[in-house]
């Protein structure tokens, strides 16, 4: 990212005519997805701040620039949270950034994830127009989907300015159980078992030595009944299992790492693929086989593979794996001509839409290499 | 009786038949009166149109070549489901063609590792659940006609229910989609994961009303059942007490799977319909349900209780077992259907408020109510502000469907200048579409409009619903209602 070069509009009026004046426009937020921001020419951090927030409606509306940290403090305040668990809010990531890159973290497995919480947009399309869609209540089916269509565009359907999302309060306590399996396969049928059992678990993930992270959230009084049956499952897939329950700060440190990757080595470029967890053992098995370095960590119950891998790994190495999960990726970090990798669905239904969020082609991803 | 020249013409029609009996057998192409009878309308049963025909497809291909055949003659057709949306939305195009998908109702694949399953969209809503149920699943969108209404209809309409508090609505439970654009084209939309990459293409086709073409094959996420359901009702006497409960357990921190309301008038009809024995001097019951892990439930049971007396309920009354549990729920879930004891018709409203302004919401419909001298019940979703007004009124008196019809749009109005919406889960259809533009500004309608031209320009799926009409301003459709002009049902 050039700062000299960046607009920062300060409101959705110099935005729309920023917007109406440029060409090949490439959106930001504070940047920490840098393979989704390189080349931005407009960033959003002058349009930042909560607009509202009533606790007891379990909503809130910000702008598009407003850090997540900032947003979480506020309702943490209030006892409330991001129920969707968003990743890199240590790291300085935006509201709109977030949305955009439709990114959720750990602990989208147990409501779900952005899409699921997101509820308005106010946006500025490619004619420079200003147009708003959802609505500010929880729930309405009014008017077409557009803040759901618009997580996850990464910049192409226009600037985001203005969002309305959803939360829910803050469980009284947090608990972690790590399970230490004896491989992967053991790790991944526990995993399996545990999204099936009704234990409603916060966060379900697995790192391919065969360690399980699980969390518990609720009431206090309800914790050591919960981490006993919990370990009992466990134990049922492998009565040899070694168990540990985290509380207080440990627990806090094993997802705050999660969701800032700071397991990632440095230099490695960082990869969402969306998987399953009946691809678990095939996804490792199709990496050992490629033969390159990586890093890994199977997320929201095996849903979600994150990839690490070396700067050196080409995109070919990742398209091939791409094509042999039949899963698309998109990159967060690291240098690619096009973030989003492997096969693309839907694309007759999208083209169609674009042509009326941006007619003229304004927008566009970004590009690095 | 449309504005415009029928797009087809008599000659067209004949080479359209006879090219769809190459498609269908003749037992699965009605066209006969008696047979297109029950096909004129929906739950909302004061609007009417006559199609021209009506097709049963059992496939997949056949709905596909329908589709491609109807783009050739440019003939508008709309696929329903069962029929029970109470906004007019599954209301034929007159002289279109109707898709019915009540026999695609395949269960396709059900994977409960992965707790999913795809199925097509003829499938019963409350057929999911019940598939799956010996693995300890279920599907949580539960409409209280989950026992009629279909997927497909739920995908299109984002139905929501009494659970949508806590896991959402249809959208937030389907993971993929595969459909038919109104021009024959075949899309994927999504996948089988929870994740994804790239626009939510799913999320955008669920709750367009139709209007972006025919789903068919749908995948949905399960979840595993709540083990321990902790069922209570609580009765008030007045319903601002029981409003304020909700803003009361909201505050305490509780998350229920539901937080329900009902009525004095609500209630009188569910004991008239099923007999369900609510106490006789309560304004208002509340219904909330804890739902999880029994350690959880039974660890958050002691703080609702001590919520629900704080709220000044003067009766509290707990399910005992799972028997208990399912008459409270047939109790509110026959609600809708029971208040024809009360009332030879009715309309549903489905507004949305802003949680903290239900009392006020409830008095202003109170008054409203007094004002018509129209009866109106209220059950509701109080947990989402999601109200559910029954305007009573009989059809035989001249004048009272329009009296009703403008009661309800008073309703209507009162949601949006309060904040909300003109629709939580049935969808606008045909009834609400002149109330969208009060919701949304003209350039948020128009922008509505040029996408459903992007996807569909000939307008041949579900034409004339969910958007007011394009060539009128949406605020001209304050005026007369559409309704007086009994049998005119759009000019688009
Ligand atoms: C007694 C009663 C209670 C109800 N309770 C609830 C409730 O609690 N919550 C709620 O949300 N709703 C409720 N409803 C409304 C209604 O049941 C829902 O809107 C339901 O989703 C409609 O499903 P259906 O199969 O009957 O669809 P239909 O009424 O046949 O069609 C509805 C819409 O779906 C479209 N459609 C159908 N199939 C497809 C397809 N395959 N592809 C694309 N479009 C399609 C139709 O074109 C139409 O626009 C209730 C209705 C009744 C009568």
């Amino acid at each position: 990212m050039t700062t000299s070069s960046m607009h920062r509009p300060a409101n959705i009026e110099e935005l729309q005519d920023f917007v109406r004046a440029s060409q090949n426009i490439r959106v930001c937020g504070a940047g920490t997805k840098p393979s989704l921001s390189s080349g931005a020419i407009v960033s959003t951090s002058g349009m930042s701040g909560i607009l509202e927030y009533e606790p007891s409606e379990y909503t809130f509306t910000a702008l598009a620039g407003t850090p997540l940290s900032e947003i979480r403090d506020a309702l943490a305040e209030n006892g409330q949270l991001f129920p969707f668990d968003p990743p890199l809010v240590e790291a300085g990531a935006t509201l709109g950034g977030t949305t955009a890159s439709g990114l959720s973290g750990p602990g989208r497995f147990r409501y779900g994830g952005i899409r699921d919480f997101i509820l308005g947009v106010k946006m500025v399309t490619g004619e420079g127009r200003a147009v708003f869609g959802g609505g500010k209540v929880v729930k309405n089916a009014a008017g077409f989907d557009i803040p759901k269509l618009v997580t996850g565009s990464l910049g192409r359907l226009g600037v985001l300015v203005e969002l309305t999302f959803k939360v829910f309060p803050i469980p009284e306590t947090w608990t972690t159980i790590r399970a230490d399996f004896r491989g992967l396969d053991t790790g991944n049928l526990a995993m399996i078992r545990l999204a099936m059992a009704q234990e409603e678990l916060q966060c379900l993930d697995l790192e391919p030595s065969g360690r399980l992270w699980l969390r518990l959230g609720g009431l206090s009084a309800a914790v050591d009944g919960r981490v006993d049956r919990v370990r009992k499952l466990l134990q049922q897939v492998d009565a040899g299992v070694n168990v540990e329950v985290l509380s207080g700060t440990d627990d806090v440190h094993v997802w705050d790492d999660a969701r800032e990757f700071r397991w990632v080595p440095e230099n490695y470029q960082l990869i969402k693929l969306p998987v399953s967890s009946a691809q678990v053992v095939t996804a490792e098995q199709l990496l050992t086989e490629a033969g390159f370095e990586s890093a890994r960590r199977y997320s929201v119950g095996g849903n979600v593979l994150w990839l690490a891998i070396p700067e050196s790994v080409g995109s070919d190495e990742v398209d091939r794996l791409c094509q042999q999960l039949g899963r698309p990726a998109l990159a967060l970090t690291g240098s690619w001509s096009d973030p989003q990798r492997g096969p693309r669905q839907g694309q007759a239904f999208a083209e169609r839409l674009l042509t009326v969020f941006d007619p003229d082609s304004r927008f566009e991803t970004a590009a690095t290499a | 009786m449309s504005a415009e020249p029928d797009s087809a013409s008599a000659q067209n029609i004949t080479a359209f038949f006879a090219e769809l009996s190459r498609i269908y057998s003749a037992d699965r192409i009605l066209t006969n009166n008696a047979q297109l009878a029950p096909y004129e309308s929906d739950g909302l049963t004061c609007f009417r149109a006559r199609p021209c025909g009506v097709v049963l497809p059992e496939t997949q291909q056949e709905v596909i070549d329908t589709v491609r055949l109807c783009h050739r003659f440019e003939m508008p057709f709309i696929a329903r489901g069962s029929g029970t949306s109470l906004s007019g939305g599954a209301v034929p195009i007159e002289n279109g063609l109707v898709i019915a998908m009540n026999r695609m109702n395949k269960i396709l694949d059900y994977d409960a590792e992965q707790l999913t399953a795809v199925v097509e969209p003829g499938v019963i809503n409350l057929k999911v659940s019940q598939h799956v149920a010996g693995d300890r699943l279920y599907y949580a969108p539960d409409p209280s006609s989950g026992p009629v209404c279909t997927i497909g209809g739920n995908v299109a309409f984002n139905s929501g229910g009494a659970h949508c508090l806590k896991y959402g609505m249809t959208s937030n439970h389907v993971l993929g989609i595969k459909a038919v654009l109104p021009d024959g084209e075949i899309v994927n939309l999504g996948g089988d994961s929870l994740e994804s990459v790239g626009q939510d293409l799913t999320g955008m086709f669920i709750g367009s009303e139709g209007l972006f073409g025919v789903a068919l094959e749908v995948t949905l996420r399960l979840l595993p059942k709540p083990e321990k359901y902790y069922t209570l009702q609580a009765a008030y006497d007045s319903l601002e007490k029981a409003g304020n409960a909700v803003a009361m357990v909201v505050a305490s921190g509780l998350l229920p799977g539901a937080m329900e309301i009902m009525d004095r008038l609500s209630m009188d009809a569910a004991d008239a319909a099923i007999g369900a024995g609510y106490p006789q001097d309560a304004a208002a019951v509340l219904i909330v349900e804890l739902e999880g892990t029994t350690d959880e439930v039974e660890a958050e049971m002691p703080l609702l209780h001590s919520v629900i007396e704080e709220s000044g309920a003067y009766i509290v009354e707990a399910a005992k077992d799972d028997a208990h549990r399912t008459k409270i729920w047939t109790g509110r879930k026959s609600a809708f259907s029971a208040v024809g004891r009360l009332s030879p018709d009715f309309i549903v409203q489905d507004g949305v408020v802003p949680r903290t302004r239900l009392a006020e919401a409830l008095a202003e419909i109170e008054r409203l109510s007094g004002e018509y001298g129209i009866r109106v019940a209220n059950v509701f979703h109080a947990g989402d502000g999601n109200l559910h007004p029954l305007v009573m009124f009989d059809g035989r008196e001249e004048g009272a469907l329009h009296k009703a019809e403008e009661l309800s749009g008073e309703i209507i109005r009162l949601c949006i200048r309060l904040g909300g919406s003109i629709t939580g889960e049935h969808g606008v259809g045909l009834e609400k579409r002149m109330y969208l533009g009060e919701m949304y500004g003209e350039d948020d309608i128009e922008f509505m409009h040029r996408l459903q031209h992007a996807v569909d320009p000939q307008k041949l799926a579900n034409r004339g619903k969910k958007l007011p009409a394009a060539t009128a301003p949406a605020l001209l459709t304050r005026g007369a209602h559409p309704l007086e002009k009994q049998g005119v049902i759009f000019r688009d």
